[in-house]
């Protein structure tokens, strides 16, 4: 399935470029990406395509468009994200966000809660626990990325090669500027500690919540998935196994049969 | 008018002998078990008793600055060192490069203890305003990088307008609300100390210098062959913006080791240089540059060389013939080391030169000695290098010609009371 992207004009003046999978038949999913951003082949958002029409957009940074000075807080980040889903024209869609993107999309539902259907948190970001550290992903060097985010680091090379070449000068250049243009943002609400105190508003989540949790993912850890359980009552949890914190990239198939059959399944969630 | 400043980063000299091996980083997640207190508490006198001596050898400055969490900068508070120096000098500059102005909450913090400084010292700082680099300012102190730059701003924005108002004021910015600013006790200076801001090679940094007449102090370990074509760069962009090219408006941090000849500096120096460029700037790659501390902008325009995995141990191999003929050190006898610290001046067109002359794990008696030497043999012959700008005093301070002497008045500080006169 291939994907189309154009940009939408938001309430607050900023340009979003969003990315759209499916046939446009189905429920509405916007999908929230995470740290890296969206890779240029998205199997797991074409396979959810399948069944509804998937709304990707770039957060501020992560695309061609140079606005992320605009962005500097979670305040700023989830009423951008409602921004963009009055700016795509949807009513209550399902959202979906993976890593950090999870992070505020559990902060829209919070703030705007009666304004989404059913909820998809994909490896969160969000809380943090003194006993489980997680590691940092702003201390890496980039021939380190593929451990901290793959299962098998050897999936990197295969999935994420979009043609940069980190050993010539040109490549790494560019791979700093994306490295710092993404994570620059990112880090707004990420960084040093990924913890926004979302925790004390996450009384207010109400919608139909599913946690899935990245077998192998080194950065969010099985106490952080018993840690969302706890927080949110309701929520139900999936694992993808076999899978880094990119779960997207390494395991497309099952993460988007996970998604699907809890956001797609008949009756109460 | 050129000024020497004698400059101590206070290394950690105890770093292991497999340091590199088995340790990650010098910096940030440095074991602190290698901190060892009792062995501090000599090393911090050994290191102020050097600065004083540079003091009394005629030294124009005498230099600190801050790191945290850093094996070779046991200063985390700059500030502490300056003031204990301010009671035992009285003729030398007090650098203090500086004071990361992002860190502190409200920075009004810095715009007080530098005023109490420029009192202490009879008006003798030179204030330094660092954004830090990424290891301080973002690891180990938890500033988000990208916007470390736009609080540093703010931060120097409040400190100089705390120091140059006269009355109380209002200031609403993003990162510091305060209702009542006012700066007391206000620094002898006016409207401010000289400052200096020690700065990468990025084009806006430059342009700050520019746009408010500071310092540009290059502070690298790469020698003066590698600092020109920054410097050439700054000052391109000086006459780009029409600004005068008084040499005052740069400064530069070298590594100095002076002897008899030659040969005697490698005996006596090699093996505690390597032991400050094997050791001690064995920082973890991934602390080096948080993303979204630089700018695009620098980083399109930089280089990254770096954080390439064939790059990480070429502080490792470097060998004192590599240091000495890549300009890192200059070092030798004092003709050598005159002849080539003159012509550093002139090409890279110094007004303040932050002589470093002791370096890792240096004894005290050998830093003694090359300071000494460079005291007496090089700086008085390279004092007036730029007669042109000698009347040209922006770029340093302006004591009291009357301050207090407190060094020489420790009897004085200890004199038995007598009852003062009782009126009627």
């Amino acid at each position: 399935m291939t994907a189309t992207a154009d940009t939408i004009a938001t309430a607050r003046g900023i340009d979003v470029e969003v990315r759209r999978f499916g046939s446009g038949e189905g429920p509405d999913v916007v999908w929230f990406h995470g740290l890296v951003g969206l890779a240029e082949q998205e199997p797991a958002l074409a396979a959810l395509g399948a069944q509804a029409t998937v709304h990707a957009p770039l957060w501020p940074g992560y695309g061609e468009i140079e606005n992320e000075g605009s962005i500097e807080d979670m305040l700023d980040f989830a009423l951008l994200g409602w921004d963009i889903v009055d700016g795509l024209g949807l009513e209550r869609p399902h959202l979906v966000g993976h890593s950090f993107g999870a992070m505020i999309a559990a902060e829209m539902a919070c703030v705007a809660r009666n304004d989404l259907d059913r909820l998809v948190l994909v490896a969160p970001f969000g809380l943090w626990l003194d006993d489980h550290p997680i590691p940092d992903p702003f201390a890496v060097v980039p021939f380190e990325l593929a451990e901290l985010l793959f299962a098998d680091p050897a999936n990197a090379a295969k999935l994420v090669a979009e043609g940069q070449d980190l050993s010539s000068d040109e490549g790494l250049a560019q791979f700093m500027v994306q490295n710092a243009r993404r994570l620059g943002t990112a880090g707004k609400v990420m960084f040093p500690i990924p913890n926004r105190r979302l925790s004390k508003r996450l009384y207010r989540l109400t919608a139909p919540t599913l946690v899935v949790a990245a077998g192998d993912d080194a950065l969010i850890t099985e106490p952080y998935i018993d840690a969302w359980q706890r927080s949110i009552a309701h929520a139900s949890v999936d694992t993808v196994a076999d899978a880094g914190h990119l779960a997207n990239l390494e395991q497309p198939d099952a993460l988007a049969a996970a998604i699907a059959s809890f956001l797609f399944a008949p009756g109460p969630a | 008018m050129v000024n020497f400043c004698w400059f101590n980063l206070m290394p950690w000299p105890y770093l292991p002998d497999d340091f590199r091996e088995n340790h990650r980083s010098v910096w940030v997640d440095i074991d602190s078990k290698l901190f060892d207190p009792v062995k501090g508490n000599e090393v911090y006198h050994t290191y102020m008793d050097q600065l004083e001596f540079a003091d009394a050898l005629g030294f124009d400055g005498i230099g600190v600055n801050e790191h945290h969490a850093n094996g070779y900068g046991i200063m985390p508070s700059p500030n502490i060192i300056a003031a204990a120096l301010a009671r035992r000098t009285s003729q030398a500059a007090l650098c203090v490069i500086g004071n990361s102005i992002a860190l502190y909450n409200p920075p009004l913090r810095v715009a007080e203890e530098f005023a109490m400084l420029d009192v202490i010292s009879g008006g003798r700082l030179v204030a330094g305003f660092p954004v830090g680099t990424s290891m301080d300012t973002n690891y180990a102190y938890g500033q988000i990088p990208a916007l470390t730059r736009d609080k540093y701003a703010e931060a120097h924005d409040l400190i100089i307008r705390a120091w140059a108002e006269d009355e109380p004021f209002a200031f609403d910015g993003k990162y510091n609300q305060l209702r009542y600013v006012n700066c007391w006790p206000k620094p002898i200076q006016r409207p401010r100390p000289p400052i200096y801001i020690p700065g990468g090679g990025s084009v806006e940094t430059w342009d700050f210098c520019l746009d408010h007449d500071y310092n540009y102090s290059y502070l690298s370990f790469g020698g003066y062959k590698a600092g020109k074509m920054l410097l050439d760069g700054y000052w391109n962009r000086v006459a780009e913006r029409d600004k005068d090219d008084s040499p005052g408006r740069a400064a530069f941090a070298q590594i100095f080791c002076v002897a008899d000849n030659d040969a005697e500096a490698e005996k006596l120096y090699a093996e505690h240089i390597l032991y400050f460029y094997n050791r001690c700037l064995h920082v973890y790659p991934g602390f080096a540059d948080a993303p979204g501390y630089r700018t695009v902008k620098t980083i399109k325009a930089g280089v990254l060389s770096q954080i390439r995995r064939e790059n990480l141990r070429k502080f490792a191999t470097l060998t004192w013939k590599d240091l000495v003929e890549g300009g890192y050190v200059i070092a030798g006898g004092p003709d050598t080391v005159r002849e080539q610290t003159e012509h550093m001046i002139k090409t890279l067109r110094l007004g303040t030169v932050f002589s470093l002359l002791h370096m890792g794990n240096m004894p005290d008696e050998t830093t003694r000695y090359s300071t000494q030497l460079f005291a007496d043999k090089v700086m008085p012959q390279l004092k007036n290098l730029w007669p042109d700008y000698a009347d040209d005093d922006r770029w340093w301070p302006h004591p009291l010609d009357d301050r207090v002497v407190p060094e020489q008045g420790l009897d004085h500080a200890r004199r038995p009371a007598t009852k003062p006169e009782v009126g009627s």
